[in-house]
């Protein structure tokens, strides 16, 4: 298994490397055989962590809930960097200087994508902060990539409050050192799980106050109201594959180290304080998305405020705390990478299309899209629960784990927001999809697909949510369980 | 009456320049100039790195002395120079020629009047001051006064960053908040491996390359530092 893992860690970092040096076409070729070995190399982790934790060289540790949030990164790393061969083609022709935009876009989508990666799978709370930190800086200069001024001021907007969010998650960690320190002498070097397992001995005040500022500092890269600000401008303006990874995984990645800091707060405070705040930031998230979705003129925007309310939905499930709970959260990190992924993939396609990412300069896709239409029109259903999709299963979990622990009244909170979401999100779509656009310039449009580059990875989506929503594989199952078990033992 | 003892020299030591953190960070606020805002953010530094090398001969945390040279080095000499250098690329290209390198004029960048700003600055403070002392949270090296003092630093450093209009202040705002973050570290965790400080100083060089960068995209499209024209995107 070593060997799987320093493969993940390094093949994405050569592929960078490469990108770097290489012409275009092969930079293309490198990068998609690279992101699809990756979801390979974490499949292989899966059956041995559904045994046991790996840990190697003291610095890495996976574990369950790692390879989890592994899955997720790799997979839509592996769509990402296939769609973007499509997502490309037609510049190559229009821009003089394409060949200079290609080595920057590929090298940063391999280093964006190797420090995801590299994330989950650090043992140590300060390295955790670190690989972070590098993902903000490296997204950050992917969203400026675009030249336009929507994207510069996007790109400032969001390094600013993610370095400050950041800087308040480094204070967390600073304070969980102390927390650590106290119990495990002054050698301590903020590995996790001794951490952990210090537990109740921890002193409390100081891990209260780590776990406040982690959700408040990591929360600020997850996109919790009130601190999400920043998300919808860098998701509308980054490069359509660059939108797909920072709703997929870079959200999931930051929602990981809050769940790092959780497991510390129930094992030392017990489950109430920690549950509590990450509620209060859940159901603020899920009200003010899902009352934005109405909202919307720009579609990639739309789907940023998706991303938002389904971030307070993992927040929500989270804190109901019970089992299932737990594996609906876990499930709905990997079925709303999948769903989201498709759904900005389909968008880019939709913007290629039409000219334009205004809501309104949209209509008819369903006719003029024979493929996309269709797919993308699939992964809006899914991204609203629709069954039999991976995140129809995985917030019925989080529901049922709601009543369960007779969290009434947030369950209905949930299930009533959820479903206002859905009705802003459905309208929307339905209009660009179902509605024909009487002007001239979108009736001289012609059927047909930009490119099949860009369907492929999105077919392989929708089969990823099919099978996540109507019968996930047993392995998976084995995964989902031991994460659960490792989430819920502290508690 | 009960008599109070005084401080040791040590302790006492360490909180003044503990509020000569604070103080740095108050001097942000009126300075009309990029440049003495980045002489003021070096100073800053150097207090903190001063306050690392007291605690490493009180202490002896041998390990301190070399953090405190790294953190020298890295905050009082490199980011300042790539911060001027930033400033002589602007003032080159910039639409007042005559301005001449460093003369970067932000005095009216501020969104509320100075005396309001310092205003909200010192309540600011005082929250995180009496907030984090109520905490009752031991250091085991510097004076409790200290903790209090570096968490209001960091909370100043919002008020900077979230009051000023252009750029470059904001990025120094940020800057400032990462020193505030020294600070604390320095009072609860001067145990902390060397290790990790080291990865902390270099993940700081990468964000203010980055930072350098954008500021630059920012300039080269706006042709100005203010964030005025950042109000594109919205709803």
């Amino acid at each position: 298994m070593l060997v799987v893992v320093l493969l993940l860690l390094c093949a994405p970092f050569a592929a960078a490397l490469v990108s770097l040096r290489a012409p275009a076409r092969i930079a293309q070729a490198v990068t998609a055989v690279t992101g699809v070995a990756c979801f390979g190399l974490v499949l292989a982790l899966v059956p041995a962590a559904s045994h046991h934790d790996l840990a190697y060289l003291s610095y890495l540790r996976i574990d369950a809930v790692s390879v989890v949030f592994l899955l997720a990164t790799s997979f839509l790393y592996g769509a990402v960097a296939v769609y973007s061969i499509g997502y490309l083609a037609r510049s190559r022709d229009a821009d003089p200087g394409f060949s200079r935009y290609c080595r920057r876009f590929y090298a940063g989508l391999n280093l964006f994508a190797w420090t995801m990666l590299a994330a989950p799978m650090m043992s140590n709370l300060a390295l955790l902060w670190i690989a972070v930190e590098v993902t903000t800086v490296l997204s950050a200069l992917l969203v400026a990539i675009e030249d336009t001024d929507g994207a510069a001021e996007a790109a400032w907007k969001y390094i600013l409050i993610a370095s400050a969010g950041l800087g308040l998650a480094l204070l967390a960690t600073i304070f969980a050192y102390y927390a650590g320190a106290q119990v495990l002498g002054t050698h301590y070097d903020l590995s996790f799980g001794p951490l952990l397992q210090a537990g109740g001995r921890l002193p409390h005040t100081p891990v209260r106050l780590a776990f406040v500022l982690a959700v408040l500092g990591f929360g600020t890269k997850m996109g919790l109201v009130p601190v999400h600000t920043w998300l919808p401008d860098a998701h509308s303006e980054a490069p359509t594959p660059v939108s797909a990874l920072l709703s997929g995984s870079l959200l999931a990645v930051s929602f990981y180290a809050i769940l790092r800091y959780y497991q510390v707060a129930v094992a030392a405070l017990g489950p109430r304080f920690p549950r509590d705040v990450l509620l209060a930031f859940g159901v603020a998230s899920l009200l003010l998305a899902a009352l934005y979705l109405f909202d919307q003129r720009d579609v990639k925007r739309l789907l940023a405020y998706s991303s938002v309310e389904h971030m307070g939905i993992l927040a929500i499930g989270v804190s109901f705390g019970v089992p299932i709970a737990l594996a609906g959260v876990l499930l709905h990190v990997l079925a709303h990478a999948a769903a989201k992924g498709n759904a900005f993939m389909g968008a880019g396609v939709l913007v290629r299309k039409f000219g334009g990412k205004r809501i309104s300069a949209i209509g008819g896709g369903l006719d003029l899209l024979p493929w996309s239409g269709p797919l993308f029109g699939i992964a809006v259903l899914a991204l609203c629960a629709m069954p039999p999709f991976g995140i129809f299963r995985s917030e019925f979990e989080i529901v049922q784990g709601g009543f369960a622990a007779s969290s009434n009244a947030a369950a209905a909170v949930l299930i009533v927001l959820v479903t206002v979401a859905f009705l802003g999100l459905s309208i929307t779509v339905n209009r660009m999809l179902l509605v024909s656009r009487a002007d001239g310039q979108a009736a001289a449009l012609s059927r047909g697909e930009p490119s099949t580059w860009m369907v492929v990875p999105v077919v392989a989506g929708v089969v990823a949510l099919l099978v996540l929503g109507v019968h996930p594989p047993a392995e998976l199952t084995g995964l989902l369980t031991r994460a659960v078990h490792q989430l819920g033992a502290a508690a | 009456m009960s008599a109070v003892a005084a401080p040791s020299v040590y302790a006492g030591g360490a909180s003044v320049i503990a509020v000569g953190v604070l103080l740095a960070e108050f001097g942000m606020f009126r300075q009309a100039l990029l440049r003495d805002q980045v002489r003021l953010y070096a100073a800053q530094s150097a207090l903190i790195s001063v306050l690392a090398v007291l605690v490493a001969a009180a202490r002896h945390l041998p390990e301190l002395y070399v953090l405190g040279a790294l953190s020298a080095g890295l905050k009082v000499v490199i980011v300042p120079v790539v911060l001027r250098r930033l400033l002589r690329g602007i003032g080159r290209d910039g639409a007042d020629p005559d301005a001449g390198p460093g003369w970067t004029e932000i005095a009216g960048s501020g969104s509320l009047s100075l005396a309001s700003t310092v205003l909200l600055a010192i309540a600011v403070a005082a929250f995180g001051f009496f907030a984090v002392g109520a905490m009752g949270i031991h250091s085991p090296v510097l004076p409790p006064i200290a903790l209090s003092i570096s968490v209001s630093v960091a909370l100043v450093a919002f008020v900077l960053m979230i009051m000023r209009r252009d750029v470059a202040s904001q990025a120094i705002g940020f800057l400032a908040m990462e020193n505030g973050i020294s600070l604390t570290a320095l009072v609860v965790a001067a145990g902390m491996p060397l290790i990790l400080e080291v990865a902390f100083l270099f993940d700081l060089l990468v964000a203010v390359v980055v930072f350098e960068l954008l500021i630059r995209v920012h300039h080269g499209r706006a042709d100005s530092l203010s964030t005025a024209d950042l109000t594109r995107l919205r709803g």
